[in-house]
């Protein structure tokens, strides 16, 4: 205890120390330049010593990001060959002779939830979550390092569990990503004995080890922000972080008892979800149950999952095009405030995939309702984009091609939401393509756009050198045009009526209009799927003769881009801990030498110019 | 090709797909044109935001692309423009929700002479029943159904014993007269779908959900199961014929009602029994014939 406080009281001497030291050397009396000091001691971190200990059971948020990174990728790799065999069945029925309807409605099920829960959440909070927020936030790592490391640990057993569904009697649930029970649990569906047991202990293991690394992430962004590092100078990426994860941590118990109750089902023969049911002639020993209970319990969780994707990619994106249009964010203040309010009102729209669920018709006026609230923030969020680019001076890297892209999608994918959202219109488009290809423009090809944007524009910090641009234009150009291919037409299916999770359409005369479409899709699927693989190789290209990036390379005011050294050492900072004096978005100030004026300038370096106070 | 133009022509082509393309709606056979209205009313001002947005995005890019001696505009914030953008965006969100909800006000209200039909959904097939001259369908329990009693009408309702089974995966159903269907499930969750209808809703195991329409056009249908049910989904299909008032009246007239059902029954018992006492009567013979 002792040790503890004397420890405290001797830092916080030191930095008033290095204050007054400060305002010595520049020569200036620069009242303005004050920060308040740290009110916490310094932390302790554990230094890895072995091989081991550093690159495997690591504690080490930056080693952790990765390693969520690379978890998160293989398993979207999976799910990436899961569409493609899907298509191939949707595009050329019969093309591949081992497809049955059960293997069929497998793969959706694994693509879906692969997709959702262990590529995007895993990869938006654990990856870039635990890379960035320590540096972005000027701490030296994660508050409970250890516990970290505990989360990717558990992540990676529940990837485990769940990719051994594939080698189980009966092979991994073919319930749908939804899991509604009572199909999900009953003979008539692939999987639903070993499988969906299964896929439940692996989400309630994810679960837990995503609520080990979300601690983490809100107490490090609450309690441990550098000196100066006020909530409203934090850059969007940590508040949408930030906001996600307290939405994570809110809606992922729901999933948690949702696939509980699902198991004492199938276990040990409860009736949460289970009404009387007659199956092959004979009544099962089930009664009573609700199977629109889990269909609540699911989305309560799954539609703030949407916001748990969505919120990230609008923090990061809203940073790169900041960075890239050399230009600050139009209306910082609004963005948080939309972030904020996004994720509240995230908790109540979740009934609005449950419109024809059979839950009482009168809930569709409260939750359409809602559902088109949010659209206004939204909007707001997207104008605000756009207006950055406004009289900015743009480059068109790579990193900013993701970022259109990302409008593009965006922008169509939330139009189409609000005609699902809005009740009476989503009753004939619903369960229908109209949906599939809604969600995957807006949560899917939307959130990856800006995951690869992110990805050409940290890669620089992470490894130390640049991605070749001209692969990187190649990959974005085959991924957009490819995608957006992809969806926009699926929505005229849509409209024909053409509903989802068909192993095969026959031949209803207004399906087969659609044949020449499935099979334009899904050759257009291949082509978006192998591009992928230029990222990988141009990875691995740069790693061993990419050009290196150096010091701050794209001229970014953010801390994470301030270490002394890059890629950033165990630690982040060296000696002394960052002191932030402004914004991140200090771009093309007038009267500044630079069109950039980092967050660690004091204004007295930058006595001439025009900053408006943040 | 600067990216700017790129990002132009994927605009141009989705509104010229939009224009052009030949797949869209079935043409609609129900009074839920409204539906369809909404959804034209949000074509146009969705897709009017979306051009908008992205046509603003390309010309950003056309116009402000990196100059090394430019430097860009310093604007943190500007509170009447982002006013001005949250009040215009508010508008057009209450005009695409105010249609929406005056339908579905609509759906969620029954006209009071809708004909009832009761579909009952398993895995995987359908079959339907009306209610017979009283008017009303009698209560059913999933217990109760075998064999016997397919649709498991409790048999101590008597507005049950005149219903009018239709053990097929067709119904019949008469143009211009509004129907409330009545849906159940003896297992899984299951939809019924007649995407020229264009209104749906589950059928949940447990409890009985309905939804309304009024067929206005004569010809047959396809039904589709619209919501995820097991392996069997994408092959539970069904029909309805919707007929003019004559085919329909003569039509109803051939079917069996759950009565003549158990009369038949009986009668089958009852010729069983009158074989299982003969052959017994036979058998006995030939016993002591051999004794």
């Amino acid at each position: 205890m002792s040790d503890e406080y004397e420890n405290k009281t001797g830092y916080q001497a030191q930095s008033s120390e290095s204050i007054a030291s400060g305002s010595i050397g520049s020569g200036v009396a620069s009242d303005s330049d004050y920060v308040r000091p740290a009110e916490n001691a310094e932390q302790d971190l554990y230094h890895g010593h072995s091989f081991i200990t550093k690159w495997v059971f690591c504690q080490d948020a930056k080693v952790i990001g990765v390693q969520y990174f690379l978890l998160a990728t293989f398993t979207g790799v999976i799910g990436l060959v899961l569409s493609w065999l899907m298509r191939l069945q949707l595009g050329f029925p019969g093309a591949a002779g081992f497809m049955t309807a059960e293997h069929y409605y497998q793969f959706v099920t694994m693509h879906g939830m692969i997709m959702v829960v262990y590529f995007l959440t895993a990869l938006f909070l654990g990856g870039f979550g635990n890379y960035l927020i320590p540096l972005m936030v000027g701490a030296r790592d994660m508050v409970f390092p250890y516990l970290n490391m505990v989360s990717f640990w558990s992540f990676f057993v529940a990837v485990a569990v769940l990719l051994a569904s594939f080698f189980v009697p009966g092979g991994p649930t073919g319930s749908g990503w939804t899991l509604y029970p009572p199909q999900a649990i009953l003979e008539g569906t692939p999987g639903s004995g070993m499988g969906i047991i299964l896929m439940c202990v692996s989400l309630i293991l994810f679960v837990a080890g995503f609520t080990m690394g979300g601690l983490n992430y809100l107490i490090t962004i609450l309690q441990a922000r550098t000196r100066g590092m006020t909530l409203m100078r934090m850059p969007l990426t940590v508040w949408g972080i930030f906001t996600a994860t307290v939405l994570a941590m809110l809606a992922f118990p729901a999933l948690l008892v949702g696939s509980l109750m699902m198991m004492l089902d199938k276990l040990l023969a409860t009736s949460f979800f289970m009404p009387t049911i007659l199956k092959a002639g004979e009544v099962l020993e089930y009664g009573g149950g609700s199977p629109i209970l889990f269909q609540h319990l699911f989305w309560f969780f799954g539609h703030p999952e949407v916001y748990i994707v969505a919120l990230p990619a609008f923090g990061i994106v809203s940073d790169l095009i900041s960075v890239h249009s050399r230009k600050n964010i139009f209306g910082y203040r609004m963005m948080v405030w939309a972030i904020v309010g996004i994720g509240a009102l995230s908790f109540f729209v979740w009934a609005h995939h449950m419109y024809v669920s059979g839950m009482n018709p009168w809930f569709g006026f409260f939750f359409a309702t809602t559902t088109l609230i949010i659209a206004v923030p939204t909007a707001m969020k997207v104008y605000n984009w756009i207006l950055t680019l406004w009289r900015g001076n743009i480059r068109l890297n790579v990193v900013m091609l993701w970022c259109l892209g990302f409008i593009v999608t965006f922008v169509n994918g939330g139009i189409t939401g609000i005609f699902l959202g809005n009740v009476s219109v989503d009753v004939p488009l619903s369960d229908t393509y109209f949906v599939v290809a809604h969600f995957h423009m807006v949560m899917g090809i939307a959130p990856l756009m800006v995951i690869m944007g992110a990805v050409y524009h940290w890669f620089p910090l992470v490894a130390g050198r640049f991605l070749n641009e001209t692969l990187g234009k190649w990959h974005f150009w085959l991924t957009f045009l490819g995608a957006y291919s992809i969806y926009f037409p699926m929505h005229y299916l849509g409209f024909i009526g053409v509903p989802r999770r068909y192993f095969e359409m026959y031949d209803s005369p207004y399906m087969t209009s659609a044949v020449g479409m499935n099979e334009f899709i899904s050759t257009a699927a291949f082509i978006v799927g192998a591009a992928q693989f230029i990222l990988i190789f141009n990875i691995i290209k740069t790693l061993k003769t990419g050009k290196p990036a150096g010091h701050n390379p794209w001229q970014a005011n953010s801390l994470e881009w301030l270490t002394p050294s890059v890629p950033p050492e165990h630690g982040n900072w060296g000696e002394k801990l960052p002191v932030v004096h402004r914004w991140p978005y200090d771009f093309s100030v007038p009267g500044a030498k630079e069109d950039y004026i980092t967050q660690t300038t004091p204004p007295s370096e930058v006595k001439d110019t025009a900053v408006e106070k943040t | 090709m600067h990216p700017g133009i790129i990002f132009f022509l994927v605009i141009l082509g989705s509104v010229l797909f939009h224009i052009f393309t030949p797949w869209y709606w079935t043409d609609i056979a129900s009074n839920w044109g409204g539906m369809d209205d909404t959804i034209t009313l949000t074509f146009w001002i969705g897709g009017g935001v979306f051009v908008a947005v992205c046509l603003f995005m390309v010309y950003c890019v056309l116009k402000f692309s990196y100059k090394k001696d430019r430097k860009a505009e310093y604007k943190p914030e500007d509170k009447k423009l982002e006013k001005i953008l949250t009040w215009a965006t508010t508008l057009g969100v209450v005009a695409l929700l105010a249609p929406g909800l005056v339908i579905w006000n609509q759906y969620v209200s029954v006209p009071k002479n809708a004909v009832e039909v009761d579909v009952m959904a398993w895995q995987w097939g359908w079959q339907y029943r009306l209610a017979g001259e009283d008017g009303k369908l009698g209560t059913t329990q999933v217990v109760n159904i075998n064999d016997d009693n397919p649709f498991g009408i409790n048999l101590d309702d008597p507005f049950g014993q005149d219903d009018i089974m239709i053990q097929s995966d067709v119904i019949n159903l008469e143009n211009n007269r509004p129907v409330k269907i009545l849906l159940r499930s003896v297992d899984v969750l299951h939809n019924w779908y007649v995407p020229q209808f264009r209104s749906k809703m589950d059928a949940v195991p447990g409890i009985v959900t309905y939804y309304w329409f009024e067929p206005n056009k004569i010809g047959e249908y396809e039904v589709l199961c619209a919501e995820y049910c097991g392996v069997g989904h994408y092959a539970m299909r069904g029909g309805v014929e919707v007929q003019s008032k004559e085919d329909y009246d003569k039509w109803i007239s051939e079917q069996e009602t759950f009565s003549d059902l158990i009369a038949k029954q009986e009668k089958l018992e009852l010729e069983n029994k009158k074989i299982v006492k003969n052959n017994n009567f036979l058998l006995n013979k030939d016993i002591y014939k051999e004794e």
